[in-house]
């Protein structure tokens, strides 16, 4: 077990790693210039060159790359032109607009995103897991007609029409809820949650159709196995038999599939941070590579890595405890 | 809701199963009619799709929902599963007739603890405390000769072996106080000796509690060891029925008598071979080894096994599963590199040829795997398959007529080579694995449990077929089987491999009727004798001495 999650973890640095790389290699393959967008519009040659000396742009790519890595590991300083900034590990780097560091950018910008994916995590699996469940145990009749064809709709809108329609009915329409503003948790957690309230709902039942289809054909299929006709020889209700036993074997592959959608949640969900105007780590992504930011989106891009690499490993042990014949080795 | 005295617990009248498929409707039973007095025990015998496990099934009630067409009449203990409300349903269910399955891996929850299964099966049918029923299960599950019964019923079914899930499921059936235990195939996936000990923990039981038992199986010896009654079972009908010591010793039917003739016996003649080997051997391996794994963890799969093989001559390979006669075999054809031993072809050392200088001779080692279904590609048609194996430097139709020869053969019909695996029979799709074996023109051929999936009348046609192709084609054939009968007919000598190594060999005759090693001795009083008789007798024996291999 120490082995097992010893070894994975060396391979999600190699993962890291890689990725870190290859962010940096497309980087210097887009067309745009940093210093000159940094600068603003009005700067002359002179005063862009020296830009690109403060951001350390004269150095080769290679170079530039070693320093970054050093500054994860060890930390590193940076010259603002009048002052030296101290940077410590581990140190992303400076955003190049705006000379913060980019540690605490993400730091900053974290809670935001999970608050949403956690969020949206509880709905998907009451909302998906439940009518999976009905739908399996209504099997043939119209509730599972109904059910099945809510989720295709469901699997079929993008989430921002999901999250659009929402919007106009909730607080337009109905003037149930006020046009959410994102409230941080420390500040005041019942704003937070009524702010957050929307956002959830829309980016929960957007996933709830993939996990009502997962939970559905997962129940269905361990309903058709051999010890489920066992249970039904000595006697067991329908009911006892999709609850007690049916239900156990799906659980597995909903864990396993909501930590990967978790993990790549932490990364930001571009579209639904956009739409409620949360400011997560999706629009942080979004505004770096506008701006050709390559600290800011090369940070985010290796944190997102971090946590769908580390979902991964929480998937595999999730699994292993739900289902007792997988051994990790 | 005690029935009449004089009335029997099972009465089954005319009793139809029809299933709609793709293909218009099956008939799985056909007006079947039986009855089982309380305290009897009556056996189904029949091979595959003859609607047995159908009528089995129909006692319980279990046709209800499925979309099959039941008709005529079922009354199990008074009660008619087919149309009891879903309350009594459930007390027949495990509480009247309680069902013991086949395959007991999957026949029980992966997820639960094996002690609470049976808890929750004895609570639908008791109203008692989860404590009283786990120690209800703890209890039975002792009875059935799990060791240490209280700290085991904690172990999930994948931590059991083979025979203990089997007993568990009798700990089941056993949990509910049923007066009747309806057994479909209850020991197929078993070894030889765990059958045995399953059998007579069944006779004991049902001597002790005094159950009824529908025993559903296709192996004449299971019923011959286990029943007062037999009926066999064709087609969804009736062929015969009787006393088991009649319909097995004097069969009227002439069904029933091609069913005995085709069941491989103990005392059976051996087989001799055509001209006694001799010459240099085909094949001969000396102290062969195969560990798996590295370190601590190694496991020796097989340990100084050494053998030869003749040309014309077929080596049987007996053991039971875990005993690595098949890592054996498929070092013979080097699809495992040994990790010790010497292993020679025609004189030639092979046992640690690279792939490149053993290239060619791969064409003339050939395997013929236990499961055609599964080692044929099902998206090609069988012409396509064999004729990977044909030669190279045929043309394509030269390469169709080679295809065309061969399954003339084996016994199939040239003209199906367009034809796909799942078109075929069981017994057919081995005749492919034959021919595409055969392509290569091989001198030796390894078969592994190439009958085991197969029933007995084709069993004894794909035996006979490859004896017929060995004495044509002068094949040295190794055969694979957990089943001694089987291998007594097809074999000149014999191996009886134990735990990776070779306990016994020798020509087919000693071995069978001189057996030295205690193990051999063992195996062959586990097989099931098809006199009920001399089955009381043998089971007397086996309970003064214990078996060698107690697993």
């Amino acid at each position: 077990m120490t082995r097992y999650l010893l070894r994975r973890l060396a391979g999600a640095a190699l993962v890291l790693l890689a990725l870190s790389v290859l962010v940096y290699a497309l980087f210097y393959v887009l067309p745009g210039d940093p210093a000159r967008l940094a600068c603003g519009e009005r700067c002359n040659p002179a005063q862009i060159a020296q830009v690109r000396a403060q951001l350390g742009l004269e150095e080769g790519a290679f170079t530039q790359y070693l320093h970054f890595l050093q500054g994860i590991v060890a930390g590193r300083s940076y010259s603002t032109g009048t002052e030296l900034v101290r940077c410590d590990a581990p140190c992303l780097g400076l955003s190049y607009q705006t000379d913060q560091q980019v540690t605490a950018l993400i730091l900053e910008r974290l809670p935001a995103t999970a608050s949403l994916a956690l969020g949206a995590l509880v709905v998907w699996l009451l909302v998906g897991v439940g009518t999976g469940l009905l739908s399996a145990l209504r099997r043939g009749g119209p509730t599972e007609r109904i059910l099945t064809a809510v989720t295709l709709a469901g699997t079929g809108t993008p989430v921002f029409i999901l999250g659009l329609l929402l919007l106009m009915l909730v607080c337009a329409h109905l003037q149930w809820l006020p046009f959410p503003t994102y409230v941080p948790l420390g500040e005041d957690p019942e704003q937070w949650a009524w702010n957050m309230l929307l956002p959830w709902l829309t980016l929960g039942l957007f996933e709830s159709a993939k996990y009502a289809r997962l939970t559905r054909s997962s129940v269905l299929e361990t309903l058709a196995e051999d010890h489920i006709r066992t249970f039904r020889a000595y006697g067991a209700a329908e009911r006892t038999l999709v609850t007690r036993h049916a239900l156990r074997g799906a659980v597995p592959p909903v864990l396993a599939v909501s930590a990967v959608d978790l993990g790549s949640m932490f990364g930001g969900a571009l579209l639904t941070e956009s739409l409620f105007g949360i400011p997560g780590l999706g629009r942080t992504l979004i505004e770096g590579v506008r701006r050709i930011d390559l600290p800011v989106v090369v940070g985010v891009t290796l944190v997102m890595g971090v946590f769908v690499v580390l979902a991964g490993v929480l998937a595999d042990l999730l699994h292993a405890a739900a289902d007792r014949r997988v051994v990790l080795a | 809701m005690t029935p009449a005295p004089d009335r029997p617990l099972v009465e089954v009248r005319d009793l139809t199963v029809e299933f709609a498929t793709a293909d218009g409707t099956v008939r799985a039973v056909d007006r079947l009619s039986l009855t089982l007095e309380a305290g009897r025990a009556l056996a189904l015998v029949g091979e595959s799709g003859s609607g047995k496990s159908t009528v089995a099934a129909a006692l319980l009630g279990l046709h209800r929902g499925t979309g099959a067409r039941v008709t005529g009449t079922v009354l199990v203990d008074g009660t008619d599963p087919a149309t009891a409300p879903p309350a009594a349903l459930r007390r027949l269910r495990g509480g009247t007739a309680a069902m013991v399955f086949q395959d007991p891996l999957s026949a029980l929850d992966p997820h639960l603890a094996v002690g609470d299964q049976i808890a929750e099966v004895h609570r639908f049918h008791h109203r008692v405390s989860r404590r009283a029923a786990r120690a209800r299960a703890a209890e039975v599950l002792d009875r059935v000769g799990i060791p240490d019964a209280a700290r085991r019923a904690r172990s999930r079914p994948h931590e059991f072996s083979g025979g203990m899930r089997q007993r568990a499921l009798l700990a089941m059936a056993l949990a509910c106080d049923p007066r009747l235990l309806v057994a479909d195939e209850p020991t197929t996936a078993l070894d030889v000796t765990v059958q045995a000990q399953i059998l007579d923990l069944l006779h004991e039981l049902r001597h002790e509690t005094g159950t009824a038992l529908l025993l559903v199986t296709h192996d004449v010896g299971v019923a011959a060891e286990s029943a007062d009654e037999v009926l066999v079972m064709r087609h969804g009908r009736e062929v015969e029925r009787g006393p088991v010591a009649r319909v097995l010793g004097a069969p009227a039917a002439p069904y029933t008598r091609r069913l005995l003739d085709a069941v491989p016996r103990l005392d059976a003649p051996a087989r001799t071979p055509e001209a006694p080997p001799k010459g240099e051997p085909l094949l001969e391996a000396v102290a062969l080894r195969r560990e798996f794994g590295r370190g601590r963890k190694a496991v020796t799969a097989v340990a100084d096994a050494s053998l030869t093989l003749h040309a014309g001559e077929t080596l049987g390979l007996v053991g039971e599963s875990g005993s690595g006669k098949t890592t054996l075999g498929r070092m013979l054809v080097r699809l495992l590199d040994p990790t010790g031993g010497e292993l020679r072809y025609r004189g030639e050392e092979i046992g640690h040829l690279d792939e490149r200088r053993l290239r060619p001779l791969r064409r003339e080692l050939q395997l013929v795997f236990q499961d055609p279904a599964s080692s044929l590609n099902p998206r090609r048609t069988i012409g396509d398959s064999i004729a990977e194996f044909t030669p190279r430097s045929l043309d394509e139709t030269a390469t169709r007529a080679r295809v065309r020869d061969l399954l003339d053969r084996v016994g199939l019909d040239p003209g199906r080579l367009d034809a796909y695996p799942h078109e075929f029979s069981g017994g057919q799709r081995q005749r492919v694995g034959i021919a595409r074996a055969l392509a290569a023109e091989p001198r030796v051929i390894v078969c592994d449990e190439p009958v085991s999936a197969l029933d007995v009348t084709t069993q004894a046609q794909v035996t006979a077929l490859l004896a017929d192709l060995q004495a044509e084609l002068g094949l040295g054939l190794v055969f694979i089987a957990h089943d001694l009968a089987v291998v007594r007919r097809v074999s000149h000598r014999v191996a009886v491999m134990r735990a990776g190594r070779i306990v016994e060999q020798g020509d087919v005759a000693q071995v069978y009727d001189t057996p030295r090693d205690p193990y051999t001795r063992g195996l062959l009083a586990a097989v099931p004798a098809l006199d009920p008789a001399l089955a009381d007798e043998r089971r007397a024996r086996r309970a003064r001495h214990p078996e060698p291999a107690g697993v």
